[in-house]
């Protein structure tokens, strides 16, 4: 299992706003008639996206009471998945897989990139308060080892350099461009592609 | 090597785009209503004739699966849940299918929805794979819009609807229970079996769970022939499988290949080889990482497929497999997906909860050297009292890798822990401090 805390400063109050209820509203849809407990997941995202990335204390008492729902069920929900995140990130997430594949492959460079760039600790805020890092488990893109996750997107084929130029840019309030920094096409073998030939070549 | 016309997935790498349009060229959606037609028993003896096994690890026949659906819908709707929660590390196949192939996936939503009479189908898939999950949910929307989905869906005169919902990064919710309990709102916590999800499944009602890759290649076994798919692979194994093939080999990549196919193969020709050559093999894991891994000399026949894998001991799985070479500390691997399970573990259960640390706290000391001569006989003792003792498979899924790096690779961990036992005494080992104060802060 994994240590979740709650971030000490929590703001005093939270509630939706009008595109956030209405997304929330879409999602409803989504679940049978008094089933809306379903629903617990996709507003806790609501949640985190309208409150710069983060869920607080009140966020989960807003939903509890949104969905009628008992505090304790919504608490348990956010602590119990890591994608929540129950204290304050940058405003670009940096998210780097460290598990075998990615780790025999070189992630360890990954690690070192974001230190220097970011900060020196993991779910620390970069100096100028923009970014933040942490090392995570498979993020399920193995074969493009090693690689990390900004916000929601993937960035796969990475080498220590790849990673400072990608971090350097998002520093400067640019969105790198997401995929494969090999120039591969997706998950084909590199320069060693044998099916499908036809396809590729039509 | 399969022949390319054989292949199911002809946009794995995405040469052709993943809109209707072209995907009605490479055959989707293109005869639906006839394979309706031929109803449900037909639909579900073929599948069941074509030996068609579940792509998401367990090999459980899908055919069989269906037919534990209640042939009558009583006052319980029946639901299809399809499992899009690839979290196994080395396994990324569900990925590329939600991303270029969602209509193959979205059809065998619809003719599997219709052969277990559910109106609804819920796709779960991970949290991290947001995007490629929008990916899909454009190809749902526009398969409402050209009246493949809803009321009277492609002209079969059958109603479905289809929801994504997402995950937020928890690996046990790929166990098919856990992620009914996450689509119910609550913790992923594995539910007791029986009662299977067959009858009590999602809000109590009949629910039937497949992997995406299972559902995705339906279709296509019921235009071509449960006799074609057979024809793949060997007895009891059929069909092809789209195999992950990472680590150090000289190109990673995903392909999709006949079952049955000798791993060799696959790594020689597809993957192009070991990093360092054949002879720098040391070991692979070739299901994804709850698989023990297989060592060098066996990996020269092995053949890939669900009993082969089982004759060695291992298992297919996902068919991610994990290559590693003799440049890597092979204890520090396995250390490390130690530490992964550690992670992941629910926390229903003790011996998991409690068990997973403690693997991974041995393995960290054994991969520096730190424990002690008897400590590797007792770390096979914690696998053995994890192993079968746990809710669901996940207790199974920690400790095998660790018996797999028992079993073949004992002689390196007691090499490199020769310590006596009254000697470590005096250094103070911590055995039986809350693994979380030795945890990171956050983790």
């Amino acid at each position: 299992m994994s240590l979740r805390r709650p971030a000490k400063d929590q703001p005093e109050s939270f509630e939706f706003n009008a595109s956030s209820l209405e997304a929330a509203n879409v999602i409803l849809a989504k679940y049978p008639q008094g089933k809306q407990q379903s629903a617990v997941m996709a507003l806790l995202y609501i949640a985190q996206k309208q409150n710069n990335n983060w869920i607080p204390l009140a966020a989960m008492k807003y939903i509890a009471k949104f969905l009628d729902m008992p505090y304790i069920k919504v608490y348990e929900v956010a602590t119990f998945y890591t994608m929540y995140n129950l204290a304050p990130v940058g405003k670009y997430f940096v998210q780097v897989c460290t598990t075998t594949p990615c780790m025999i492959r070189g992630a360890n460079q990954l690690v070192e990139a974001c230190k220097e760039k970011i900060s020196e600790n993991e779910c620390e805020l970069s100096n100028d308060k923009s970014c933040s890092w942490m090392e995570v488990e498979c993020l399920g893109a193995c074969v493009n080892a090693p690689m990390m996750q900004i916000n929601d997107d993937y960035y796969e084929d990475l080498d220590k350099q790849k990673t400072l130029d990608i971090l350097d840019k998002i520093l400067n309030g640019e969105t790198p461009k997401p995929g494969s920094y090999r120039g591969r096409v997706n998950n084909e073998p590199e320069n060693n592609r044998k099916t499908l030939m036809d396809l590729k070549n039509a | 090597m399969l022949k390319d016309q054989d292949r199911i997935f002809q946009n794995l790498y995405n040469d052709k785009g993943s809109d209707v349009s072209s995907s009605q060229e490479r055959g989707d959606w293109v005869n639906t209503k006839e394979i309706t037609d031929k109803g449900r028993d037909w639909i579900i003896n073929e599948i069941k004739e074509s030996q068609l096994r579940g792509r998401g690890g367990a090999g459980f026949p899908t055919g069989l699966k269906w037919s534990f659906a209640p042939k009558e819908v009583g006052s319980r709707p029946h639901y299809l849940v399809i499992n899009g929660d690839e979290s196994e590390p080395g396994t990324c196949k569900d990925r590329d299918i939600l991303r270029f192939e969602p209509h193959k996936l979205i059809e065998g939503c619809l003719i599997a929805s219709y052969a277990v009479q559910a109106h609804v189908c819920y796709i779960y898939i991970r949290g991290e794979y947001f995007v490629d999950g929008q990916k899909l949910q454009a190809a749902i929307d526009e398969a409402y819009e050209k009246k493949l989905l809803g009321k009277n869906a492609a002209g079969t005169g059958w109603d479905l609807d289809i929801y994504i919902h997402y995950g937020a990064g928890a690996y046990i919710c790929g166990e098919e229970t856990a992620l009914l309990e996450s689509l119910e709102g609550k913790k992923g916590q594995p539910r007791l079996k029986p009662p299977f999800p067959a009858l009590i499944g999602l809000y109590g009602c009949p629910t039937i769970i497949n992997n995406v890759e299972t559902i995705a290649v339906v279709p296509t076994i019921l235009r071509r022939g449960a006799k074609w798919f057979a024809s793949l692979g060997r007895e009891k194994n059929t069909g092809t499988k789209i195999f992950c093939i990472s680590g150090n080999v000289n190109n990673p990549c995903n392909v999709e290949e006949e079952m049955s196919i000798p791993l060799k193969e696959l790594i020689e020709v597809h993957a192009g080889g070991v990093i360092g050559g054949w002879e720098n093999l040391q070991a692979v894991i070739p299901g994804g990482s709850s698989m023990p891994l297989i060592p060098k000399e066996r990996c020269e026949t092995l053949k890939m497929d669900f009993d082969a894998c089982v004759e060695e001991k291992s298992g297919l799985g996902t068919a991610g497999i994990v290559v590693i070479n003799k440049d890597q500390d092979i204890i520090k691997c396995m250390a490390r997906i130690a530490r992964f399970y550690k992670h992941e573990s629910c926390g229903q259960c003790t011996p998991c909860r409690e068990g997973s640390g403690w693997m991974w706290r041995m393995l960290e000391r054994m991969a520096k050297g730190d424990a002690t001569k008897d400590e590797v006989d007792m770390l096979g003792d914690v696998t053995n009292q994890i192993a079968g003792h746990t809710i669901c498979a996940f207790g199974e899924g920690s400790s095998w890798p660790v018996q797999g790096l028992l079993r073949h690779f004992k002689k390196e961990i007691e090499k490199r822990n020769n310590l006596d036992p009254i000697v470590q005494k005096k250094n103070n080992i911590p055995y039986l401090v809350d693994q979380h104060l030795l945890d990171k802060k956050n983790a």
